[in-house]
This record gives structure tokens, sequence and C-alpha cells, in this order.
């Protein structure tokens, strides 16, 4: 009688959760479009308001794959995404030039910024240019947060080093390996410098107690694209659904809502957009 | 301390509440891993059973295999089964990356050892004499397993929490081969990482107290299944 009521209770228990595992139909399959990007257009809230809209309007499911952009370019790289949504404009165009990935086109922008201790023991705050700020760093030995995991943030901060002519590393030079929020609070709980898109900056709102020190420098330009994915890269790439939402990022009406994405919660907006204008034509 | 009851009672008004995605996200997480703990005792326990009673050459590898199984990092589990899963690898046809049914097939990889390993130390406890006594009276071999299996079901029971609990708090292959895509591939553990990197703490340790509380609460089922039979022994004080 027992055996038979656990058995009836361990059925009920894992049995019954068997109803209602989504299944997926053979006819949605190329309905799906994966979309590869960044942590920070996750993180700050943007595709939980776009990806909506753009699948009521086309009708298309998206798989937004949110990594580093190092990763999510080569996931589409691989074929194994249909469109990329990144911020490295010199590993973009690598990809570009490698055919790969095709159509690049600019979505938006906002911009990097430093933060650091309020003291500023490396004395960046009278610097006006980023790479005298970096350099101020490396001589006082300043404890320095890098995000370390190749994404976007990290491709621009060691561009950066490397303009400085700095190869940085030694104790002060911390690699966290992890994202951009997670950077933010070991640089706060350290009490360190690192470098930050200002979105992400602004989302953790109070619980990072740093200040910004280097701001408005046209080095730190945080420049989105869009790209889609060359169909040789993989036999099942999604082509028009990559191209439709490539499309969408770069229409008036997403355009629109990028504008003025983050102005009610931040007071300011998180993003400008800038489809159809030339890298040349931008500035902070 | 201050964040903690901040979370706590975060985690009061979602779930009382009723807050839409923080239920279909915990409701997801248990059909997920429940789906993957049913798989697993399908594979693990005839496994387990297989290894405990029978005499085989490479038994002693096989073993090892599942000895070592037990203790299979989900990330490293996440890794390959992505490589097979993405649309370049193997599997790719299939399209089953990005779908809970390849987070299901992730933990299935991490869970079965776990219950093959547990099943097969709860037979190797029983007394072999019980099994040649229950020959001897004709048993048939169906009706050896069963009784043996009743003879060894409290630690069966334990296999099934070990496995359930293995997977349900799993966070690394979930994120690989799932996505963590919202309203579709998003568990309380990837939410987890998900909110507390966006830097809504109270939120991430409201998601951590429901996934505490949902393993408790089925836990403390299986427990009281468990210990309800335990308490057949008579009281030794």
């Amino acid at each position: 009688m027992k055996t038979r009521s656990m058995f009836l209770a361990l059925f009920i228990l894992t049995g019954g959760l068997l109803l209602g595992v989504p299944s997926r139909g053979a006819e949605t399959q190329s309905r799906n479009v994966i979309l590869s990007t960044t942590t920070s257009t996750q993180d700050s809230g943007l595709l939980d308001l776009l990806v909506p809209l753009f699948e009521k309007q086309s009708g298309y499911s998206v798989k937004t794959i949110s990594v580093g952009t190092g990763q999510a370019l080569a996931l589409a790289a691989k074929g194994d995404a249909d469109v990329a949504l990144v911020h490295a404009p010199s590993l973009e165009k690598k990809y570009v030039a490698g055919g790969q990935l095709q159509n690049r086109r600019l979505v938006m922008y906002n911009d990097f910024v430093i933060i650091g201790p309020k003291d500023d023991p490396a004395k960046i705050r009278t610097v006006k240019s980023t790479l005298a700020a970096l350099k101020a760093i490396e001589q006082a030995r300043a404890a320095f947060v890098s995000r370390g995991d190749n994404s976007g943030t990290h491709t621009l901060e060691k561009s950066l080093w490397k303009e400085a002519g700095i190869q940085p590393n030694g104790a002060w030079y911390i690699e966290s390996g992890q994202g951009m929020g997670a950077t933010l609070n070991i640089a706060n709980e350290r009490n360190a410098y690192a470098i930050t898109d200002r979105g992400t900056y602004l989302a953790l709102g109070k619980r990072v107690t740093l200040p910004i020190l280097v701001e408005g420098d046209r080095a730190l330009l945080n420049i989105y694209s869009v790209m889609e994915v060359n169909p040789a890269n993989g036999p099942r790439v999604n082509t028009a659904g990559g191209k439709a939402f490539a499309d969408f990022m770069v229409s008036p009406q997403a355009q629109n809502l990028i504008k003025n994405f983050g102005v009610e919660k931040f007071g300011q907006p998180l993003f400008v957009p800038v489809a159809h204008k030339r890298e040349e034509e931008l500035g902070v | 301390m201050e964040l903690i009851w901040q979370g706590a009672v975060k985690a009061a008004e979602l779930v009382f509440g009723f807050d839409a995605e923080v239920w279909s996200i915990t409701w997801r997480s248990l059909q997920v891993s429940g789906y993957a703990t049913l798989i697993s005792l399908l594979i693990g326990i005839p496994l387990g059973i297989a290894l405990a009673l029978q005499r085989f050459p490479g038994r002693g590898a096989a073993v090892a295999v599942i000895n070592t199984g037990m203790g299979l990092p989900p990330v490293v589990v996440g890794l390959f089964v992505s490589i097979f899963l993405w649309r370049s690898g193997p599997l790719g046809f299939m399209e089953l990356i990005y779908t809970p049914t390849a987070m299901v097939l992730a933990q299935v990889i991490i869970a079965f050892p776990i219950v093959a390993g547990l099943t097969m130390a709860s037979f190797q406890a029983l007394n072999p004499n019980l099994a040649l006594q229950l020959l001897g009276i004709g048993a048939s071999k169906t009706q050896l397993l069963w009784l043996l299996g009743k003879e060894a079901k409290l630690p069966l029971l334990a296999a099934v929490m070990a496995g359930f609990g293995g997977v349900i708090s799993e966070v690394g292959a979930s994120m690989m081969v799932g996505g963590n895509i919202r309203g579709q591939t998003r568990v309380l553990t990837t939410a987890t990482v998900l909110e507390t990197g966006k830097g809504n703490f109270d939120i991430a340790i409201a998601l951590g107290l429901i996934l505490l509380a949902l393993t408790f609460a089925i836990n403390l089922l299986l427990t009281r299944i468990q210990q309800r039979e335990h308490l057949r022994w008579p009281k030794l004080s």
C-alpha cells in the first residue's frame, strides 16, 4: 500500500510535468530568428522593448542570445545565428572583410566613461584625454578593473591601452572576466577605476558610488551596428529573417523608440539613434 | 543585510502578487528539471541495477565512468551539448539549441549518472543472501527485481532527490544550451544571474529564495514519503 502511494506521488510529481513542456512544430522553424547580441543591449532593457514589437509586426520569433561581443560575432560567423547586433567596430570590420558577416549598418551609439575613486589617486579628473588618463592610472599603479572577456567594452579598452603604448599587467590590473554589471560591482568594492558604457553605469544607479572622472572624449564613442549573417556560413541560416530584423533596427519606428528609451527611467536617453549615418559624422 | 530583507519582501510581492513572468519562470524550471529527472530515473535506475547485480567484462570501467559522471561539471556538459546542437554541429539539423528540450537533454546528462550511481550503491547495500533466499522460495526474475527494489526504496528516493536537486540548481548548462531567452528558456537560476548582472539585487534575491522554497517543498514531500517508511522501525531508546 505504502509502496503504491509512494509511486503514485512520484508519478504525479514527474509525470504531471510532461504536459505542456513546449514542443516546437516543424512549421515554426523557419520563423525563428537567432539574434546574437551583447549583454549591454539586454541588460539595459532596450531589447525587451524592440524585440516584441518586431515579432508582432513580422511574425518571426526571435531568440536573443546575449553574450560578450567576441562570442556574439563568433557565433554569427559560424552560422549559429542569423543577425548580430554588437559594438566593436574594429572586430566587426574584420568579419565583414572576411565575408562571414555582411551589410553592416550603424544603429545607435552611446558613450563610455571612465569612473574611479572619489579621491582619484591617479589624478585623472583634471586630464581630459582618455589616453592621458590611462597613462596616469598605469603610472600611479592605481587599481583598474577590466572586463577581460573579449566583449565590445573590453575590445575598446584593449585598443585604448595599445594606443597609449601600455601593456597593462601587474597586481593593479584586475581582470573580472564577467559582464559589465558584475565588473562595476567589483570596481566599486575594490575602489578601483573602470571603463564602462554609460547605460549600464546609469542602470546600476546608487549601487555604484564611484563618480565619472573622464567623459566626452571622441575615443570613448560606443557604436552599435547590425550585421546580417552570410548564408554561406552554415546550412540553416535564416537569411530572410536576419535581414528583416536588421531592416527593422534601422527603420524610423525603431530609431524613434531608441531615441526616447531611458528618458523616463534615467532622466536621459541611453542611446542616440544614428541609422544611415557614417562613423565619421558621429560626435559626442 | 538590508538587501536580503528587501529581497525577501520583493519575493513575497512577486509570488503573492502573481507576477506572471516570475510564475512562468518558476513553472518552466520545474518542468524542465522535472522532465529531466524523470528521464534520468528511466535511464539511471535500470543502469544502476544492472551494474549492481550483473557481472560482465568492462563493468569496473563502467562503474568508474558512472562515479565520475556523478560529479560532472554542468558547464562542461553545457559546452559539449552546445557543440553538438549548434547549427554548425552534427545534430544541428534538429534545431534544438536554445529550446527547453535542449536544456532537458543537458540536465539528463548531468542527472542520470547521479541516479545510476546511487541506485547501484543502494542495491549493493542489500544483503546478498536476500536474493538467494528469494530465488530459493521460487521468485521469478521480475519478482526478484521488484522485491529487491522494495527493499532498496529508501536510498532510491535519495537518488531521486539528489538528481532533481542537482539539475534544478544548475546554471552553467542551462545558460549555454538554453540561452536564457525570455519567455522560452529563462529559468530561475539563469534569471538570477541576469538580474544580478543588471544590478537588480532585490529581484535576484527574490528569485533565489523562490528556488530555495521550491526545492525545499519538493524535498520535504519526498522526505516525508521516505521517513514514513523508516518509522516502522522499533524505538531503539
